[in-house]
C-alpha cells in the first residue's frame, strides 16, 4: 500500500483514480468459495461477464482461474453457470 | 442594464436561477418545497433555460440527483424548505465531502411537528454542522444578490463547497418587494463558465468517487473541508465586496446598523432585521444609543468579527427563531456568548427565542426587548438569561 497522505496532499473530495481496487486484496473474507469443474466447463463466459469483481480470468476464450484475492464468495458464478444437470461452479465453504 | 421589478422573494430566486442557467435542476416541486423550483420548471417548460430539470420523487431523491449531477460535471441546483431539507440531511454532508459547488436556494421554516409551514429558523440551523455555506438574506433583493454570489463563492477553487441562500418562509418568500435585477449578459458574464472540478463522466480520465473512506482516510478528508470552509471567508468578503464595486451593493458576513456608536444591540438574521430596524430608529430619535448586527453568513461561522463588532457593548439581545432543546438557549445565542469569551470586556448577553412556526414578532414585543436590553445595560445585571418571547 502506498503511503498514507495527510490532508494537505490528499487529493480533494474523497475523488480516486479509478482501478484502486486492484491495489488490495478484497476477498480475504470470503465464507464460501466457487469451485470449477474443468472437465464440465463449456467456457461459454457467462461467469466471466457476471463476475463483479472480474475475479474470473480468461485467456484466447476459455476460462482460466479464479482469482481468489478478489473473489467475494458472492456465488453469481454458480447462479448463471447454464451447464447442467450438475453446474460446472459450485459453492464450497470455506471451512 | 439594471431592471426595476417587482418579485416575491420566491420570484427573486427564481429570476436567479434562471439567470444562472443550470445544467441541471432535480427537484420536488410540491409541499414542503417552496414555490421557486415549481417557477423554475416553468421557465424550463418555456425554453428559456437550457437546464435539464429532473422531477424526483423526494428531496432525498432531489439532493441524490444533484450531487451525481454536480459529481459528473454539471453546475447543479435544486432548492427546498422545512421538512424537505430535512430529508435531504442524509445527503447534505456527502455534498460537502465530495466538494461539490452546489448551490441551493433554502426558505426557511419551521419543521414538524406539530405541523406548520410558516417561517422560523430550526430548519436551516439543523442543517449547520453539514459543511455547507450558509447565506441568510433580509430581503428579496439580498436573495437575488447572495444567490448570485454563492455561485461564485461556492465554484470558487480555493472553496469548492456546497453553499444554500436562504430567506424567511412567508415574510420573504411571497411578498412582493421592488428589487433590482441585473441583465442577462452581466450575470452570465459574472458567474462565468461551471469551472467543473471533478468530471465523473470524462471517459478518458476515470475516477473512482465516493469509496469507502476508512478510519485511515475519513479524517483527512473532514479536515479538508474544515479547511475549506475557513479559506472560504476570505472569498466570501472578496466577492461582496466585488458585488458591490460592479452592482452598487456591497456584502460582508453582517450588516452593522448604528452599531459603533451604540451602548446595546439586538443580534439576529433574516427578515426581522427589517423590523428591528424600525424600532431602532424610533429610540435612537429618544436618544437611546441601540444598534443592531444581522448575520447574513451563518456558516462559516464569522466569530472574530463578531466579537469585534459587540465587544464594546454593554448588553446584547440575541434574537433567533430557533430552539435547540439544548435547555440553555437557542443555537445562535451558544455562539454570540462563545465568541465573546476570549474578550476582556464583553456585553451581557440575553437570548429571546421567538418566532417559532411563524408566531409574529410585534412592535410592542420589541419595546418590550428593547427596554429590558435598556435595564440589562444600566444595572450590569440579566434579570433572565434565556427568554421565550411571545409565547402565551
Amino acid at each position: 500500500m502506498a503511503q498514507e497522505l495527510g490532508w494537505k496532499e490528499l487529493p480533494e473530495g474523497d475523488a480516486l483514480k479509478a482501478g484502486t481496487a486492484a491495489d488490495f486484496h478484497t476477498g480475504d473474507w470470503r465464507s464460501k468459495r466457487p469451485i470449477k469443474d474443468d472437465k464440465t466447463c463449456i467456457n461459454c463466459l457467462f461467469c466471466y461477464i457476471y463476475c463483479p469483481d472480474s475475479a474470473v480470468k480468461v485467456k484466447d476464450g476459455k476460462v482460466i482461474e479464479i482469482d481468489y484475492n478478489y473473489c467475494k464468495g458472492c456465488g453469481i458464478c454458480e447462479n448463471v453457470c447454464p451447464v447442467k444437470p450438475v453446474k460446472a461452479i459450485k459453492m464450497v465453504s470455506e471451512r | 442594464m439594471v431592471q426595476v421589478v417587482a418579485k416575491t422573494g420566491n420570484e427573486a430566486m427564481a429570476e436567479a436561477m434562471r439567470q444562472i442557467n443550470p445544467d441541471v435542476v432535480a427537484a420536488y416541486p410540491i409541499t414542503p418545497a417552496t414555490e421557486i423550483v415549481m417557477i423554475f420548471s416553468q421557465f424550463v417548460a418555456d425554453g428559456l433555460v437550457d437546464t435539464v430539470y429532473v422531477p424526483v420523487e423526494s428531496e432525498h431523491s432531489a439532493m441524490s440527483a444533484t450531487i451525481a449531477a454536480s459529481a459528473a460535471g454539471a453546475r447543479a441546483m435544486t432548492g427546498t424548505s422545512s421538512q424537505g431539507l430535512a430529508l435531504m440531511y442524509e445527503m447534505l454532508p456527502i455534498a460537502s465531502a465530495l466538494r461539490l459547488p452546489i448551490v441551493m436556494p433554502e426558505v426557511n421554516r419551521a419543521l414538524s411537528g406539530p405541523i406548520n409551514i410558516h417561517n422560523d429558523h430550526s430548519d436551516t440551523f439543523a442543517a449547520r454542522d453539514f459543511g455547507w455555506i450558509q447565506i441568510f438574506s433580509e430581503n428579496s433583493q439580498e436573495a437575488y444578490d447572495n444567490m448570485l454570489q454563492a455561485v461564485k463563492i461556492a465554484e470558487h477553487p480555493k472553496v469548492k463547497l456546497p453553499a444554500m441562500v436562504t430567506t424567511d418562509g412567508f415574510i420573504i418568500s411571497h411578498c412582493l418587494e421592488k428589487i433590482e435585477i441585473l441583465d442577462d449578459g452581466t450575470v452570465k458574464e459574472y458567474i462565468g463558465k461551471f469551472p467543473a472540478y471533478t468530471k465523473l463522466l470524462d471517459t478518458s480520465n476515470p475516477i473512482t468517487l465516493g469509496a469507502l473512506d476508512l478510519q485511515n482516510y475519513y479524517f483527512e478528508h473532514k479536515r479538508q473541508v474544515a479547511e475549506a470552509m475557513k479559506t472560504s471567508k476570505d472569498i466570501i468578503l472578496e466577492i461582496g465586496k466585488d458585488f458591490g464595486k460592479k452592482f452598487g451593493r456591497e456584502y460582508g458576513f453582517f450588516e452593522k446598523y448604528k452599531l459603533d456608536d451604540a451602548e446595546m444591540a439586538i443580534v439576529c438574521l433574516g427578515s426581522f432585521a427589517g423590523s428591528a430596524k424600525a424600532v431602532i430608529d424610533e429610540y435612537r430619535e429618544k436618544g437611546v444609543k441601540i444598534g443592531l448586527l444581522k448575520i447574513r453568513v451563518y456558516r462559516p461561522f464569522p466569530d472574530e468579527e463578531i466579537a469585534a463588532a459587540l465587544e464594546h457593548l454593554k448588553a446584547v439581545a440575541v434574537v433567533e427563531k430557533c430552539d435547540g432543546f439544548a435547555a440553555k438557549g437557542g443555537p445562535l445565542y451558544d455562539e454570540i456568548k462563545s465568541c465573546l469569551y476570549d474578550k476582556k470586556q464583553r456585553p451581557l448577553v440575553i437570548d429571546y427565542i421567538t418566532g417559532l412556526g411563524g408566531r409574529e414578532i410585534t412592535h410592542s414585543q420589541i419595546i418590550e426587548i428593547f427596554d429590558e436590553l435598556k435595564h440589562t445595560a444600566s444595572s450590569g445585571k440579566i434579570k433572565e438569561a434565556v427568554q421565550y418571547k411571545g409565547v402565551r
